[in-house]
């Protein structure tokens, strides 16, 4: 199908595919996007041509294998613009926890024959390898996020990047703080908005799911966690979690005295 | 800058057990009624058509970063001071669209809020005051937000004496409360056998000629001004006075603000819970077709990156030039803009900061602690 | 009651490239009545509005008699401004405004005036200019100093030059890194003011350029013993609402959309140059 559309491309490296979902979740917007742009490739949905040149294209999972180095900067080059979409392409995912512990240890206690897997020594974020034209931030994206993202870059115009901190959303939703009114430790203030305050609305503490916040204090709020009851070890967990290689959460968790278990 | 006259009290008595009678003038007055009730652990204000939904027998435990409900024996409604907001969010709207946008051809239309009649059932003597600063701000000639007015004319406020104070209150020191004295239509103090209850506007002498008022007894006048005073004795912390905080431009290099900075984490929750912070952002969102874009208006805070940027330099790239911004303007800067200070003592800041910064302390320090040269 | 946060419709009519990052636009009100009685001071300030990217504060630099339009002078310096410099003639864009506090222009009469820019096309500036020239005789000696980083920054040369060719009129140029082509001097812009005599108690200084140069400045002149009354700059800040209400452009207690952007030395003197501020 020729067109003049602009082509998009939804690529798929080591990931949970729930960036993908959530695109495939956005409802009306979903319908309207092939209005606007050819969907060459977004295995998920169906279309599946991953070798297209293509204007857009919007990046899930994060590199972990020798296969993906090869494969990403295919992408790139085939690619106009490359965005980076949630925290396994933008931070290196759940699984870069094992870049704090010996992955070959780990996979031999769970693997019979581990001299068949073939990994990196560390699961990256898709910039570590290609240049990266844009970052999303989220587990998963925010779907209403990449389709303002869309949005812009279709006009031409530079995406105005989330700068305030996830208490700010929790406030104009008026949902009552849950670190507040109950001692939950909650990563709230120190965590990059765009989720809609999820798991505050839902009376949890945050899990800091988007990445640090653009001013991170993580030593008052370490201090918060241990007079709310947390020990080193569960502070510790706070910052390596979903985002845990993102560069403030990453430092954080290096320089407290949990850091011991790998 | 002119305050609003206080307003004299001439008390009716209405029954505990008729406070339904109230209500039901508000409502048949044609205003839907908001009033306190428990929800997610705090006192929010929500709609309500029986004094039965209202919060009953519950006080509130208020300290640095720390928001509790504690059970009491009484029957009093209005033992606690309040939740994390006060009227801020029913006049200035967390997040709200100003204006729609038509791309061929290019043409904008205003979309103003459809809003009920609303009246709020009470409302605190700190959150009076910081209405009529907002009012000030957002009402002001030449800039007056037509959004914010739409809401405001639409309010009925039935004011309530506070009859004890939480441990974060110090609206005493700065002149606000802990009566009701200004800027509501209907106002109340309670006793342990009912409300003394009186108008404050001509809405709110409209709404009470539905309402069986009987003449109070000199005791329970007295009651009234005694649990007033008792409240304000309560108050553990105070601020200074107005002249004094206009120093803290002379203060700018002290070294507690560092000090400050290094517990602040920058989240900007004390600006939101502010009653009187009125800094917003405008983000303009454009539909996926293109063809639409709407103008969308959301709370803001100093404390944000984006606040005080220009082309991509921040005027204040870190937590201590933000917290000094804040404070600066709120106790200093304030003045010479309104005429007073823009803080009325409610002490959210200090209740609903994560790590429990305290505005009163920290002021305190950096005014009367260290020597100018610091 | 007018709704100040509503822009109105203006239709592109001319567009010229200055130089490679900057442009102006020349713009006139669709409804022709709206333009009729549109009415700005040098120095004030439109917020504008893009249809995909949003909305900014741009300086006004016609002359306030041009009835028919007005024009804005763009620099390339974000994401909005990028956007505009892509807009043709017969495009529309969204006008609030104008907003703000322009140049002490009345103030000025009979007086000698300076005025110093420095950096690349300080339009709030070239506005008074231009203002100047306009009504020669009511003012006394112009004093013209012009600073830019690379000589082949500066736009406008031929108006500069013709500038300098005005009776009473003295233009200086500075840039800190020059070719041969250029006739100014190589430096910064501050160090013209000594150069200058200038009678104490009829000058008036305008300035308009980055915060440390204008401090410099500010510095020099009050040295040549130049009144803090006397020294009136115009400011930048993040200016979202123009009406002194979204908060983000307050320099103390003003607000700088508002109060200025042109402000008076003595009103500012507490906290210009303090950081953070």
């Amino acid at each position: 199908m020729a067109t003049d559309k602009p082509k998009l491309a939804v690529h798929k490296f080591s990931s949970c595919d729930g960036c993908q979902l959530a695109l495939l979740n956005l409802g009306e917007p979903l319908l309207a996007l092939p209005g606007l742009v050819d969907i060459v490739h977004f295995a998920e949905a169906g279309p599946n041509s991953p070798d297209e040149t293509v204007d857009i294209s919007l990046v899930e999972g994060s590199v972990s294998t020798p296969e993906d180095i090869e494969r990403i900067q295919q992408v790139r080059q085939n690619s106009r613009l490359l965005v980076s979409i949630g925290a396994c392409a933008t931070s290196g995912g759940l699984q870069a926890l094992a870049n704090f512990a010996d992955r070959h240890a780990w996979m031999a206690s769970v693997y019979t024959d581990p001299e068949n897997i073939q990994v990196l020594d560390s699961s990256d974020p898709i910039s570590k390898h290609v240049k990266v034209d844009l970052q999303i931030q989220g587990c998963p994206v925010n779907s209403g996020q990449v389709i303002g993202v869309l949005r812009d870059l279709l006009s031409g115009v530079a995406p105005r990047p989330e700068v305030h901190s996830v208490c700010m959303e929790c406030k104009r939703k008026g949902v009552i703080c849950t670190m507040v009114t109950k001692g939950v430790p909650c990563m709230g203030p120190v965590t990059l908005a765009g989720c809609g305050a999820l798991c505050p609305a839902a009376g949890r503490g945050c899990y800091g799911c988007y990445g640090p916040a653009e001013q991170l204090n993580d030593r008052s709020i370490t201090d918060r966690f241990e007079q709310l009851g947390l020990d080193a070890q569960a502070v510790l967990r706070r910052f390596r979690f979903i985002a845990n290689s993102a560069a403030g959460f990453k430092t954080a968790s290096e320089g407290l005295r949990g850091d011991s278990d790998g | 800058m002119q305050q609003s006259a206080k307003i004299e009290r001439q008390p009716g008595f209405l029954p505990r057990s008729d406070l339904q009678q109230l209500l039901d003038g508000i409502v048949q007055s044609g205003y839907q009624v908001l009033g306190p009730v428990v929800q997610d652990g705090a006192i929010q204000l929500k709609a309500i058509s029986d004094a039965t939904e209202l919060v009953k027998g519950v006080s509130n435990v208020q300290e640095p970063g720390h928001y509790r409900l504690q059970q009491t024996a009484g029957e009093r409604l209005f033992d606690w001071n309040h939740g994390p907001q006060g009227l801020k969010p029913l006049c200035f709207a967390p997040h709200e669209v100003l204006w729609v946008e038509q791309k061929d051809p290019l043409s904008f239309a205003a979309r103003l809020p459809e809003v009920k009649p609303t009246a709020v059932l009470g409302v605190r003597a700190c959150d009076l005051s910081a209405l009529a600063i907002q009012d000030r701000h957002f009402l002001h000639a030449g800039g007056a937000d037509p959004h914010y007015r739409q809401r405001r004319e639409q309010l009925l406020l039935i004011g309530i004496d506070c009859a004890h104070s939480a441990a974060s209150c110090f609206c005493a020191s700065t002149g606000d409360g802990p009566s009701v004295n200004q800027g509501y239509d209907i106002g109340m103090s309670e006793l342990d056998e009912g409300f003394l209850v009186w108008s404050g506007s001509d809405k709110g002498k409209a709404v009470l000629e539905r309402v069986a008022l009987t003449t109070p007894q000199t005791e329970q006048l007295e009651q009234m001004n005694s649990q007033s005073e008792q409240a304000a004795g309560e108050q553990q912390r105070k601020l200074s006075k107005p002249e004094e905080l206009m120093r803290l431009y002379q203060r700018l290099e002290h070294a507690h603000w560092q000090q400050v900075a290094d517990r602040c984490l920058g989240c900007g929750n004390c600006t939101a819970v502010c009653p009187t912070c009125f800094c917003y952002d405008t983000q303009h969102e454009v539909s996926l077709d293109g063809q639409s874009a709407q103008n969308v208006r959301q709370w803001d805070s100093c404390f944000s990156a984006s606040h005080s940027s220009m082309g991509g330099f921040k005027v204040r790239g870190d937590i201590l030039s933000r917290y000094r911004q804040w404070l600066t303007h709120k106790l200093a800067g304030w003045q010479e803009q309104q005429g007073r200070i823009g803080c009325t003592g409610c002490g959210r800041c200090i209740t609903w900061c994560p790590v429990g910064i305290d505005l009163t302390k920290e002021t305190d320090t950096i005014l009367w602690e260290g020597s100018l040269d610091e | 009651m007018s709704d100040l946060h509503l822009p109105r419709t203006a239709i592109i009519d001319e567009r010229i490239q200055e130089s490679s990052t900057i442009f102006t636009l020349r713009l006139r009100f669709e409804d022709a009545a709206a333009q009729e009685v549109f009415e700005f001071s040098p120095g004030q300030f439109n917020m504008v509005t893009h249809f995909a990217a949003g909305e900014i504060p741009i300086s006004i630099v016609n002359d306030p008699k041009d009835s028919h339009y007005f024009d804005h002078t763009i620099r390339v310096v974000g994401r909005v401004s990028e956007a505009m410099s892509k807009l043709q003639p017969g495009d529309r864009v969204g006008i609030r405004g104008p907003f703000g506090r322009g140049w002490p222009v009345e103030d000025a009469v009979g007086r000698d005036v300076l005025l110093v820019t420095g950096g690349l096309g300080c339009a709030p500036l070239v506005s008074v200019i231009r203002y100047l020239m306009k009504r020669r005789s009511q003012f006394g000696h112009l004093h013209i100093l012009q600073g830019v980083k690379h000589s082949n920054d500066l736009i406008w040369r031929e108006q500069y030059d013709a500038w300098a060719r005005e009776p009473d009129v003295n233009v200086l140029l500075a840039a800190d890194v020059v070719t041969r082509e250029w006739h100014g001097q190589q430096g910064m812009v501050t160090e013209l003011i000594g150069q200058l005599n200038l009678r104490h108690g009829r000058t008036i200084a305008m300035l308009c350029g980055p915060e440390v140069m204008m401090l410099a400045a500010i510095a020099n002149l009050r040295d040549l013993g130049i009144a803090d009354h006397q020294i009136w700059f115009s400011m930048e800040r993040n200016m979202q609402c123009g009406i002194g209400q979204c908060g983000h452009c307050q320099i103390g207690a003003k607000y700088v959309c508002q109060d200025g952007p042109v402000f008076c030395y003595s009103e500012l003197a507490d906290l210009m140059g303090a950081k953070g501020f």
